[in-house]
Protein backbone atom coordinates (compact mmCIF):
# COMPACT_ATOMS: atom_id res chain seq x y z
CA UNK A 1 0.00 0.00 0.00
CA UNK A 2 1.35 3.41 -0.88
CA UNK A 3 2.01 6.01 1.81
CA UNK A 4 -0.54 8.66 1.01
CA UNK A 5 -2.17 9.31 4.35
CA UNK A 6 -1.97 12.40 6.46
CA UNK A 7 -2.35 16.12 6.13
CA UNK A 8 -0.44 16.66 2.88
CA UNK A 9 -1.08 17.76 -0.66
CA UNK A 10 -0.29 14.43 -2.30
CA UNK A 11 -2.88 12.76 -0.16
CA UNK A 12 -5.50 15.46 -0.82
CA UNK A 13 -4.90 15.31 -4.56
CA UNK A 14 -5.39 11.55 -4.65
CA UNK A 15 -8.52 11.80 -2.54
CA UNK A 16 -10.16 14.55 -4.59
CA UNK A 17 -8.83 12.82 -7.71
CA UNK A 18 -11.22 9.91 -7.26
CA UNK A 19 -14.10 12.36 -6.70
CA UNK A 20 -13.14 14.01 -10.01
CA UNK A 21 -13.62 10.64 -11.73
CA UNK A 22 -17.16 10.36 -10.34
CA UNK A 23 -18.35 13.71 -11.71
CA UNK A 24 -21.40 13.63 -13.93
CA UNK A 25 -22.27 10.22 -12.50
CA UNK A 26 -24.72 8.59 -10.13
CA UNK A 27 -23.70 6.92 -6.86
CA UNK A 28 -26.34 4.45 -5.72
CA UNK A 29 -27.21 3.14 -2.24
CA UNK A 30 -27.21 -0.66 -2.10
CA UNK A 31 -27.78 -3.06 0.78
CA UNK A 32 -26.48 -6.27 -0.78
CA UNK A 33 -24.42 -7.72 -3.62
CA UNK A 34 -27.50 -8.33 -5.75
CA UNK A 35 -28.48 -4.66 -5.68
CA UNK A 36 -24.86 -3.64 -6.31
CA UNK A 37 -24.85 -5.80 -9.43
CA UNK A 38 -28.02 -4.10 -10.69
CA UNK A 39 -26.54 -0.66 -9.98
CA UNK A 40 -23.31 -1.44 -11.85
CA UNK A 41 -25.23 -2.93 -14.77
CA UNK A 42 -27.32 0.23 -14.98
CA UNK A 43 -24.23 2.47 -15.18
CA UNK A 44 -23.65 3.67 -11.60
CA UNK A 45 -20.16 5.22 -11.14
CA UNK A 46 -20.00 3.89 -7.57
CA UNK A 47 -22.16 2.20 -4.98
CA UNK A 48 -22.72 3.13 -1.33
CA UNK A 49 -22.93 0.05 0.87
CA UNK A 50 -25.27 0.29 3.82
CA UNK A 51 -27.32 -1.98 6.01
CA UNK A 52 -30.66 -0.38 5.29
CA UNK A 53 -31.48 2.38 2.81
CA UNK A 54 -32.52 5.66 4.46
CA UNK A 55 -36.25 5.05 3.81
CA UNK A 56 -36.01 1.78 5.78
CA UNK A 57 -34.03 3.41 8.59
CA UNK A 58 -36.71 6.06 8.79
CA UNK A 59 -39.53 3.50 8.86
CA UNK A 60 -37.94 0.98 11.22
CA UNK A 61 -36.17 3.31 13.65
CA UNK A 62 -33.50 2.03 16.03
CA UNK A 63 -29.81 2.88 16.00
CA UNK A 64 -28.41 2.96 12.48
CA UNK A 65 -24.75 1.90 12.33
CA UNK A 66 -22.02 1.08 9.82
CA UNK A 67 -23.01 -1.85 7.57
CA UNK A 68 -21.70 -5.30 8.36
CA UNK A 69 -18.15 -5.75 6.97
CA UNK A 70 -19.27 -9.12 5.61
CA UNK A 71 -21.88 -7.49 3.39
CA UNK A 72 -19.51 -4.71 2.32
CA UNK A 73 -16.88 -7.31 1.43
CA UNK A 74 -19.42 -9.22 -0.66
CA UNK A 75 -20.34 -6.03 -2.48
CA UNK A 76 -16.65 -5.22 -3.08
CA UNK A 77 -16.13 -8.69 -4.50
CA UNK A 78 -19.15 -8.39 -6.79
CA UNK A 79 -18.63 -5.06 -8.56
CA UNK A 80 -15.64 -3.42 -10.26
CA UNK A 81 -16.75 0.18 -9.67
CA UNK A 82 -15.71 2.03 -6.47
CA UNK A 83 -17.47 0.95 -3.27
CA UNK A 84 -18.25 3.53 -0.58
CA UNK A 85 -19.59 2.88 2.89
CA UNK A 86 -21.08 5.03 5.64
CA UNK A 87 -19.78 5.54 9.16
CA UNK A 88 -21.56 7.40 11.96
CA UNK A 89 -20.68 11.05 12.55
CA UNK A 90 -17.61 11.17 14.80
CA UNK A 91 -17.22 7.38 14.89
CA UNK A 92 -13.56 7.15 13.93
CA UNK A 93 -13.36 3.50 14.97
CA UNK A 94 -16.00 2.56 12.39
CA UNK A 95 -13.97 4.59 9.88
CA UNK A 96 -10.81 2.69 10.85
CA UNK A 97 -12.60 -0.59 10.24
CA UNK A 98 -13.87 0.59 6.86
CA UNK A 99 -10.38 1.74 5.84
CA UNK A 100 -8.93 -1.60 6.92
CA UNK A 101 -11.59 -3.31 4.82
CA UNK A 102 -10.36 -1.29 1.83
CA UNK A 103 -13.47 0.65 0.80
CA UNK A 104 -12.80 3.39 -1.74
CA UNK A 105 -14.64 6.25 0.02
CA UNK A 106 -16.22 6.76 3.44
CA UNK A 107 -19.38 8.82 3.90
CA UNK A 108 -19.44 10.27 7.42
CA UNK A 109 -23.20 10.40 7.29
CA UNK A 110 -26.08 12.00 9.14
CA UNK A 111 -28.25 9.13 7.85
CA UNK A 112 -26.70 6.94 10.56
CA UNK A 113 -27.17 7.72 14.25
CA UNK A 114 -24.40 10.15 15.32
CA UNK A 115 -21.73 8.82 17.68
CA UNK A 116 -20.35 12.18 18.82
CA UNK A 117 -22.38 15.28 19.55
CA UNK A 118 -19.50 17.72 19.21
CA UNK A 119 -16.81 16.31 16.94
CA UNK A 120 -16.62 14.91 13.46
CA UNK A 121 -13.94 12.40 12.43
CA UNK A 122 -10.46 13.91 11.85
CA UNK A 123 -10.39 12.87 8.24
CA UNK A 124 -6.80 13.99 7.65
CA UNK A 125 -5.74 11.03 9.79
CA UNK A 126 -7.00 8.60 7.12
CA UNK A 127 -5.67 7.42 3.76
CA UNK A 128 -9.15 6.65 2.51
CA UNK A 129 -11.04 9.74 1.25
CA UNK A 130 -14.21 11.01 2.95
CA UNK A 131 -17.42 12.62 1.71
CA UNK A 132 -19.58 14.63 4.13
CA UNK A 133 -23.00 16.25 3.96
CA UNK A 134 -23.65 19.98 4.25
CA UNK A 135 -26.64 22.31 4.29
CA UNK A 136 -24.74 25.53 3.78
CA UNK A 137 -21.32 26.89 2.90
CA UNK A 138 -20.08 27.14 6.49
CA UNK A 139 -20.88 23.51 7.18
CA UNK A 140 -19.22 22.46 3.88
CA UNK A 141 -16.03 24.38 4.72
CA UNK A 142 -15.88 23.03 8.28
CA UNK A 143 -16.00 19.50 6.84
CA UNK A 144 -13.31 20.38 4.27
CA UNK A 145 -11.13 21.80 7.05
CA UNK A 146 -11.45 18.42 8.81
CA UNK A 147 -10.27 16.70 5.62
CA UNK A 148 -13.43 15.88 3.62
CA UNK A 149 -12.55 15.58 -0.08
CA UNK A 150 -16.06 15.67 -1.45
CA UNK A 151 -19.12 17.55 -0.23
CA UNK A 152 -22.70 16.53 -0.87
CA UNK A 153 -25.86 18.35 0.07
CA UNK A 154 -27.67 16.67 2.93
CA UNK A 155 -31.17 17.13 1.59
CA UNK A 156 -33.51 14.92 3.60
CA UNK A 157 -32.52 11.30 3.04
CA UNK A 158 -35.10 8.56 2.68
CA UNK A 159 -38.01 10.84 1.83
CA UNK A 160 -37.96 10.89 -1.96
CA UNK A 161 -38.74 14.60 -1.53
CA UNK A 162 -36.13 16.71 -3.33
CA UNK A 163 -37.08 20.01 -1.70
CA UNK A 164 -34.23 20.16 0.81
CA UNK A 165 -31.55 18.96 -1.61
CA UNK A 166 -32.64 21.95 -3.71
CA UNK A 167 -32.64 24.25 -0.69
CA UNK A 168 -29.12 23.18 0.30
CA UNK A 169 -27.52 23.36 -3.15
CA UNK A 170 -29.10 26.77 -3.73
CA UNK A 171 -27.87 27.95 -0.34
CA UNK A 172 -24.29 26.78 -0.94
CA UNK A 173 -24.14 28.17 -4.49
CA UNK A 174 -25.62 31.52 -3.42
CA UNK A 175 -23.28 31.89 -0.44
CA UNK A 176 -20.30 31.17 -2.69
CA UNK A 177 -21.48 33.71 -5.25
CA UNK A 178 -21.75 36.41 -2.58
CA UNK A 179 -18.14 35.82 -1.49
CA UNK A 180 -16.86 36.44 -5.03
CA UNK A 181 -18.10 40.04 -5.06
CA UNK A 182 -16.89 41.04 -1.59
CA UNK A 183 -13.75 43.05 -0.83
CA UNK A 184 -10.75 41.37 0.81
CA UNK A 185 -11.42 43.15 4.10
CA UNK A 186 -15.00 41.86 4.21
CA UNK A 187 -13.94 38.21 4.12
CA UNK A 188 -12.82 38.15 7.77
CA UNK A 189 -16.32 38.92 8.98
CA UNK A 190 -17.72 36.33 6.55
CA UNK A 191 -15.40 33.70 8.00
CA UNK A 192 -16.85 34.49 11.41
CA UNK A 193 -20.42 34.46 10.10
CA UNK A 194 -19.98 31.10 8.35
CA UNK A 195 -17.97 29.71 11.29
CA UNK A 196 -15.41 28.49 8.78
CA UNK A 197 -11.62 28.93 8.42
CA UNK A 198 -10.65 32.23 6.82
CA UNK A 199 -8.23 30.53 4.36
CA UNK A 200 -11.04 28.43 2.93
CA UNK A 201 -13.41 31.43 2.73
CA UNK A 202 -10.71 33.28 0.81
CA UNK A 203 -10.20 30.33 -1.55
CA UNK A 204 -13.94 30.22 -2.35
CA UNK A 205 -14.01 34.01 -2.82
CA UNK A 206 -11.19 33.68 -5.36
CA UNK A 207 -12.44 30.60 -7.27
CA UNK A 208 -16.22 30.93 -6.89
CA UNK A 209 -16.43 27.24 -6.06
CA UNK A 210 -15.56 24.74 -3.36
CA UNK A 211 -11.97 23.44 -3.36
CA UNK A 212 -13.41 19.88 -3.61
CA UNK A 213 -16.14 18.39 -5.82
CA UNK A 214 -19.68 19.39 -4.86
CA UNK A 215 -22.31 16.66 -5.25
CA UNK A 216 -25.96 16.42 -4.30
CA UNK A 217 -27.88 13.93 -2.17
CA UNK A 218 -30.99 13.58 -0.05
CA UNK A 219 -34.38 12.89 -1.58
CA UNK A 220 -33.41 12.57 -5.23
CA UNK A 221 -35.86 9.97 -6.59
CA UNK A 222 -36.47 10.57 -10.31
CA UNK A 223 -34.49 11.50 -13.45
CA UNK A 224 -36.08 14.95 -13.28
CA UNK A 225 -34.85 15.38 -9.68
CA UNK A 226 -31.30 14.50 -10.76
CA UNK A 227 -31.48 16.97 -13.66
CA UNK A 228 -32.82 19.67 -11.33
CA UNK A 229 -29.96 19.53 -8.83
CA UNK A 230 -27.36 19.21 -11.62
CA UNK A 231 -28.74 22.32 -13.31
CA UNK A 232 -28.52 24.10 -9.96
CA UNK A 233 -24.80 23.35 -9.80
CA UNK A 234 -24.33 19.83 -8.39
CA UNK A 235 -21.50 17.95 -10.13
CA UNK A 236 -22.90 14.44 -9.53
CA UNK A 237 -25.76 12.84 -7.59
CA UNK A 238 -26.25 10.26 -4.88
CA UNK A 239 -29.49 8.32 -5.14
CA UNK A 240 -30.50 6.44 -2.03
CA UNK A 241 -33.91 4.96 -1.56
CA UNK A 242 -35.22 6.14 -4.94
CA UNK A 243 -33.98 3.20 -6.96
CA UNK A 244 -34.75 0.10 -4.94
CA UNK A 245 -37.74 1.18 -2.85
CA UNK A 246 -41.33 0.57 -3.87
CA UNK A 247 -44.69 1.69 -2.58
CA UNK A 248 -44.15 0.56 1.04
CA UNK A 249 -41.41 1.39 3.52
CA UNK A 250 -41.34 -1.87 5.48
CA UNK A 251 -41.13 -5.36 4.11
CA UNK A 252 -42.36 -8.75 5.28
CA UNK A 253 -39.76 -10.58 3.20
CA UNK A 254 -36.73 -8.95 4.77
CA UNK A 255 -35.01 -11.68 6.72
CA UNK A 256 -31.37 -12.56 7.16
CA UNK A 257 -30.28 -14.39 4.07
CA UNK A 258 -27.56 -16.98 3.63
CA UNK A 259 -26.77 -16.31 0.02
CA UNK A 260 -26.41 -12.57 -0.74
CA UNK A 261 -27.18 -13.15 -4.40
CA UNK A 262 -30.38 -15.00 -3.62
CA UNK A 263 -33.40 -12.81 -3.70
CA UNK A 264 -35.77 -13.30 -0.72
CA UNK A 265 -38.38 -10.96 -2.13
CA UNK A 266 -41.54 -11.78 -4.02
CA UNK A 267 -42.20 -8.14 -4.91
CA UNK A 268 -45.89 -8.43 -4.06
CA UNK A 269 -47.97 -5.80 -2.25
CA UNK A 270 -46.28 -6.65 1.08
CA UNK A 271 -42.82 -5.95 -0.23
CA UNK A 272 -41.04 -2.64 0.28
CA UNK A 273 -38.85 -3.06 -2.77
CA UNK A 274 -39.33 -2.37 -6.44
CA UNK A 275 -38.94 -5.47 -8.65
CA UNK A 276 -35.33 -5.73 -9.94
CA UNK A 277 -36.31 -5.01 -13.54
CA UNK A 278 -38.06 -1.82 -12.47
CA UNK A 279 -35.17 -0.81 -10.18
CA UNK A 280 -32.77 -1.27 -13.07
CA UNK A 281 -34.96 0.80 -15.37
CA UNK A 282 -35.07 3.61 -12.81
CA UNK A 283 -31.31 3.39 -12.27
CA UNK A 284 -30.60 3.56 -16.01
CA UNK A 285 -32.95 6.51 -16.42
CA UNK A 286 -31.29 8.49 -13.61
CA UNK A 287 -27.80 7.72 -15.00
CA UNK A 288 -28.83 9.13 -18.38
CA UNK A 289 -30.49 12.14 -16.76
CA UNK A 290 -27.30 13.00 -14.84
CA UNK A 291 -25.31 13.10 -18.10
CA UNK A 292 -27.89 14.90 -20.21
CA UNK A 293 -29.17 17.07 -17.35
CA UNK A 294 -29.67 20.10 -19.56
CA UNK A 295 -31.27 18.33 -22.50
CA UNK A 296 -35.07 18.20 -21.99
CA UNK A 297 -35.50 15.92 -24.99
CA UNK A 298 -33.42 13.17 -23.39
CA UNK A 299 -35.03 13.84 -19.99
CA UNK A 300 -38.48 13.30 -21.49
CA UNK A 301 -37.33 10.14 -23.21
CA UNK A 302 -35.93 8.57 -20.02
CA UNK A 303 -38.87 9.71 -17.88
CA UNK A 304 -41.32 8.07 -20.27
CA UNK A 305 -39.77 4.65 -19.70
CA UNK A 306 -40.67 4.69 -16.02
CA UNK A 307 -43.82 3.27 -14.49
CA UNK A 308 -43.51 4.68 -10.98
CA UNK A 309 -41.29 6.00 -8.24
CA UNK A 310 -40.94 5.37 -4.53
CA UNK A 311 -43.95 6.50 -2.54
CA UNK A 312 -41.94 8.82 -0.35
CA UNK A 313 -42.71 11.21 2.47
CA UNK A 314 -43.35 14.93 2.10
CA UNK A 315 -40.78 16.74 4.26
CA UNK A 316 -43.30 19.45 5.17
CA UNK A 317 -45.24 16.76 7.08
CA UNK A 318 -42.26 15.71 9.21
CA UNK A 319 -41.50 16.95 12.72
CA UNK A 320 -38.21 18.66 13.40
CA UNK A 321 -37.15 15.64 15.48
CA UNK A 322 -37.61 13.34 12.48
CA UNK A 323 -35.14 15.27 10.34
CA UNK A 324 -31.75 13.65 9.68
CA UNK A 325 -30.16 16.78 8.21
CA UNK A 326 -29.88 18.56 11.58
CA UNK A 327 -27.33 15.94 12.68
CA UNK A 328 -23.78 17.22 12.26
CA UNK A 329 -22.18 20.33 13.71
CA UNK B 1 -7.90 23.81 -33.54
CA UNK B 2 -11.11 22.31 -32.12
CA UNK B 3 -10.73 19.47 -29.62
CA UNK B 4 -13.67 17.43 -28.39
CA UNK B 5 -13.72 16.08 -24.84
CA UNK B 6 -16.10 13.19 -24.27
CA UNK B 7 -18.29 14.53 -21.46
CA UNK B 8 -20.63 11.66 -20.64
CA UNK B 9 -19.10 11.35 -17.17
CA UNK B 10 -15.72 11.67 -15.45
CA UNK B 11 -13.03 14.35 -15.16
CA UNK B 12 -13.77 15.94 -18.53
CA UNK B 13 -13.65 19.42 -17.00
CA UNK B 14 -10.01 18.99 -15.93
CA UNK B 15 -9.14 18.12 -19.56
CA UNK B 16 -11.17 21.07 -20.84
CA UNK B 17 -9.26 23.52 -18.61
CA UNK B 18 -5.86 22.16 -19.64
CA UNK B 19 -6.60 22.17 -23.38
CA UNK B 20 -8.02 25.70 -23.22
CA UNK B 21 -4.89 26.86 -21.37
CA UNK B 22 -2.87 25.48 -24.27
CA UNK B 23 -4.87 27.61 -26.67
CA UNK B 24 -7.22 25.15 -28.38
CA UNK B 25 -11.00 25.43 -28.53
CA UNK B 26 -12.92 22.74 -26.62
CA UNK B 27 -16.26 21.12 -27.41
CA UNK B 28 -17.82 18.97 -24.67
CA UNK B 29 -19.15 15.95 -26.55
CA UNK B 30 -22.32 14.28 -25.26
CA UNK B 31 -24.02 13.30 -28.52
CA UNK B 32 -22.65 11.24 -31.45
CA UNK B 33 -23.31 14.03 -33.97
CA UNK B 34 -20.95 16.33 -32.05
CA UNK B 35 -18.05 14.17 -33.26
CA UNK B 36 -18.45 15.74 -36.68
CA UNK B 37 -16.38 18.86 -37.03
CA UNK B 38 -13.78 18.33 -34.29
CA UNK B 39 -10.08 17.83 -35.06
CA UNK B 40 -9.37 15.39 -32.25
CA UNK B 41 -11.02 13.79 -29.23
CA UNK B 42 -10.04 13.26 -25.61
CA UNK B 43 -11.68 10.43 -23.66
CA UNK B 44 -11.26 11.34 -19.97
CA UNK B 45 -10.95 9.38 -16.77
CA UNK B 46 -14.10 8.12 -15.09
CA UNK B 47 -15.77 4.73 -14.96
CA UNK B 48 -15.30 2.83 -18.22
CA UNK B 49 -18.34 0.61 -17.57
CA UNK B 50 -20.49 3.75 -17.16
CA UNK B 51 -19.10 5.21 -20.40
CA UNK B 52 -20.17 2.06 -22.26
CA UNK B 53 -23.71 2.26 -20.84
CA UNK B 54 -24.04 5.93 -21.73
CA UNK B 55 -22.64 5.52 -25.24
CA UNK B 56 -25.23 2.93 -26.12
CA UNK B 57 -24.98 0.93 -29.34
CA UNK B 58 -25.26 3.90 -31.65
CA UNK B 59 -22.71 6.02 -29.79
CA UNK B 60 -20.28 3.09 -29.54
CA UNK B 61 -20.49 2.38 -33.28
CA UNK B 62 -20.00 6.02 -34.21
CA UNK B 63 -17.07 6.37 -31.79
CA UNK B 64 -15.49 3.14 -33.11
CA UNK B 65 -15.49 4.61 -36.60
CA UNK B 66 -14.22 7.98 -35.34
CA UNK B 67 -11.20 6.63 -33.44
CA UNK B 68 -9.99 4.81 -36.55
CA UNK B 69 -9.58 7.97 -38.59
CA UNK B 70 -9.09 10.88 -36.19
CA UNK B 71 -6.56 11.69 -33.42
CA UNK B 72 -7.74 10.43 -30.04
CA UNK B 73 -6.25 10.58 -26.54
CA UNK B 74 -7.64 8.42 -23.73
CA UNK B 75 -6.62 8.67 -20.06
CA UNK B 76 -7.32 5.87 -17.56
CA UNK B 77 -10.93 4.90 -18.35
CA UNK B 78 -10.36 6.48 -21.77
CA UNK B 79 -7.35 4.24 -22.34
CA UNK B 80 -9.47 1.24 -21.35
CA UNK B 81 -12.08 2.23 -23.93
CA UNK B 82 -9.46 2.54 -26.71
CA UNK B 83 -7.96 -0.92 -26.09
CA UNK B 84 -8.57 -3.99 -28.22
CA UNK B 85 -8.80 -6.26 -25.18
CA UNK B 86 -9.96 -5.47 -21.65
CA UNK B 87 -9.46 -7.74 -18.63
CA UNK B 88 -10.80 -7.79 -15.04
CA UNK B 89 -13.54 -8.13 -16.11
CA UNK B 90 -13.68 -8.54 -19.87
CA UNK B 91 -15.60 -5.75 -21.55
CA UNK B 92 -16.01 -4.24 -24.99
CA UNK B 93 -13.21 -2.03 -26.33
CA UNK B 94 -13.13 0.31 -29.32
CA UNK B 95 -10.04 -1.52 -30.60
CA UNK B 96 -8.17 1.61 -31.68
CA UNK B 97 -4.96 0.32 -30.07
CA UNK B 98 -3.80 -3.28 -30.19
CA UNK B 99 -3.16 -3.58 -26.46
CA UNK B 100 -4.53 -5.63 -23.57
CA UNK B 101 -5.36 -3.53 -20.55
CA UNK B 102 -6.32 -4.68 -17.03
CA UNK B 103 -8.80 -2.60 -15.05
CA UNK B 104 -7.98 -1.67 -11.41
CA UNK B 105 -4.63 -3.42 -11.80
CA UNK B 106 -2.95 -1.72 -8.83
CA UNK B 107 -5.84 -2.41 -6.46
CA UNK B 108 -8.40 -0.10 -4.87
CA UNK B 109 -8.32 3.63 -3.99
CA UNK B 110 -5.95 2.95 -1.07
CA UNK B 111 -3.40 1.86 -3.69
CA UNK B 112 -3.78 5.02 -5.78
CA UNK B 113 -0.54 7.00 -5.91
CA UNK B 114 1.42 9.87 -7.39
CA UNK B 115 4.75 8.73 -8.83
CA UNK B 116 7.51 9.98 -11.04
CA UNK B 117 7.71 8.41 -14.48
CA UNK B 118 9.33 9.29 -17.77
CA UNK B 119 7.92 10.78 -20.93
CA UNK B 120 10.67 9.80 -23.33
CA UNK B 121 13.67 10.72 -21.17
CA UNK B 122 12.03 13.59 -19.28
CA UNK B 123 10.85 12.91 -15.73
CA UNK B 124 7.18 13.78 -15.23
CA UNK B 125 4.69 13.46 -12.39
CA UNK B 126 2.04 10.77 -12.88
CA UNK B 127 -1.23 10.54 -10.97
CA UNK B 128 -2.61 6.99 -10.83
CA UNK B 129 -6.18 6.61 -9.51
CA UNK B 130 -7.59 3.09 -9.41
CA UNK B 131 -5.49 2.83 -12.54
CA UNK B 132 -5.35 0.10 -15.18
CA UNK B 133 -2.15 -1.55 -16.48
CA UNK B 134 -1.16 -2.22 -20.05
CA UNK B 135 -0.39 -5.95 -20.07
CA UNK B 136 0.25 -6.63 -23.75
CA UNK B 137 1.45 -4.36 -26.52
CA UNK B 138 0.69 -5.35 -30.09
CA UNK B 139 2.80 -4.83 -33.16
CA UNK B 140 3.37 -1.24 -34.20
CA UNK B 141 2.34 0.17 -30.83
CA UNK B 142 5.06 2.43 -29.44
CA UNK B 143 5.73 3.00 -25.73
CA UNK B 144 5.88 6.77 -25.16
CA UNK B 145 6.06 6.93 -21.37
CA UNK B 146 7.05 4.53 -18.61
CA UNK B 147 6.76 4.28 -14.84
CA UNK B 148 9.35 1.88 -13.42
CA UNK B 149 9.26 -1.01 -15.90
CA UNK B 150 5.64 -0.49 -16.88
CA UNK B 151 4.48 1.12 -20.10
CA UNK B 152 1.99 3.80 -19.02
CA UNK B 153 1.50 5.75 -22.24
CA UNK B 154 1.43 4.18 -25.69
CA UNK B 155 0.78 5.42 -29.18
CA UNK B 156 0.04 4.12 -32.60
CA UNK B 157 -0.26 6.71 -35.31
CA UNK B 158 -2.71 9.30 -34.08
CA UNK B 159 -4.04 7.24 -31.20
CA UNK B 160 -2.63 7.89 -27.72
CA UNK B 161 -3.51 6.23 -24.42
CA UNK B 162 -2.25 6.90 -20.87
CA UNK B 163 -3.08 4.89 -17.76
CA UNK B 164 -2.38 7.94 -15.55
CA UNK B 165 -4.07 11.36 -15.35
CA UNK B 166 -1.95 14.17 -16.85
CA UNK B 167 -5.05 16.37 -16.52
CA UNK B 168 -4.63 16.24 -12.73
CA UNK B 169 -0.99 17.40 -12.79
CA UNK B 170 0.23 20.95 -13.45
CA UNK B 171 2.65 19.86 -16.17
CA UNK B 172 1.08 20.47 -19.62
CA UNK B 173 3.64 18.34 -21.55
CA UNK B 174 1.38 15.36 -22.21
CA UNK B 175 -1.52 17.43 -23.51
CA UNK B 176 0.90 19.44 -25.64
CA UNK B 177 2.17 16.14 -27.05
CA UNK B 178 -1.39 15.25 -28.04
CA UNK B 179 -2.13 18.67 -29.54
CA UNK B 180 1.07 18.37 -31.61
CA UNK B 181 -0.13 14.97 -32.75
CA UNK B 182 -3.44 16.52 -33.84
CA UNK B 183 -1.66 19.38 -35.61
CA UNK B 184 0.76 17.02 -37.40
CA UNK B 185 -1.72 14.18 -37.64
CA UNK B 186 -1.40 13.83 -41.35
CA UNK B 187 2.33 13.13 -41.15
CA UNK B 188 2.27 10.82 -38.17
CA UNK B 189 2.14 7.59 -40.11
Amino acid sequence: MSQNNGHNTTSLRLKTGLAEMLKGGVIMDVTNARQAEIAEKAGAVAVMALERVPAQIRAEGGVARMASPKIIREIMATVDIPVMAKCRIGHFAEAQILQELGVDYIDESEVLTPADEAHHVDKHAFTVPFVCGARNLGEALRRIAEGACMIRTKGEAGTGDVVHAVKHIRQIVQEMRILTVLGEEELYAKAKEHQAPYELIRMVARDGKLPVPNFSAGGIATPADAALVMQLGAEAVFVGSGIFMGKRTSCVHCEPKEDPKKDPHSYDENCAFAPPAEAERRARAIVKAATHFNDPKVLLEVSEDLVGAMKGLAISGLDEAQLLQTRGW
Amino acid sequence: MKIGVLALQGDFDAHRRRIEELGAEVVLVKKPEQLDGIDGLVIPGGESSTFLKLLGEEGFAKLRDYVRVKPVFGTCAGAILLAAEVENPKQAGLGALDITIRRNAYGRQLDSSIREGHLGKDPIEMVFIRAPKIERIGEGVEVVATEGCDPVMVRKGKTLAATFHPELSDDPKVHQYFLDLVANGRHAR
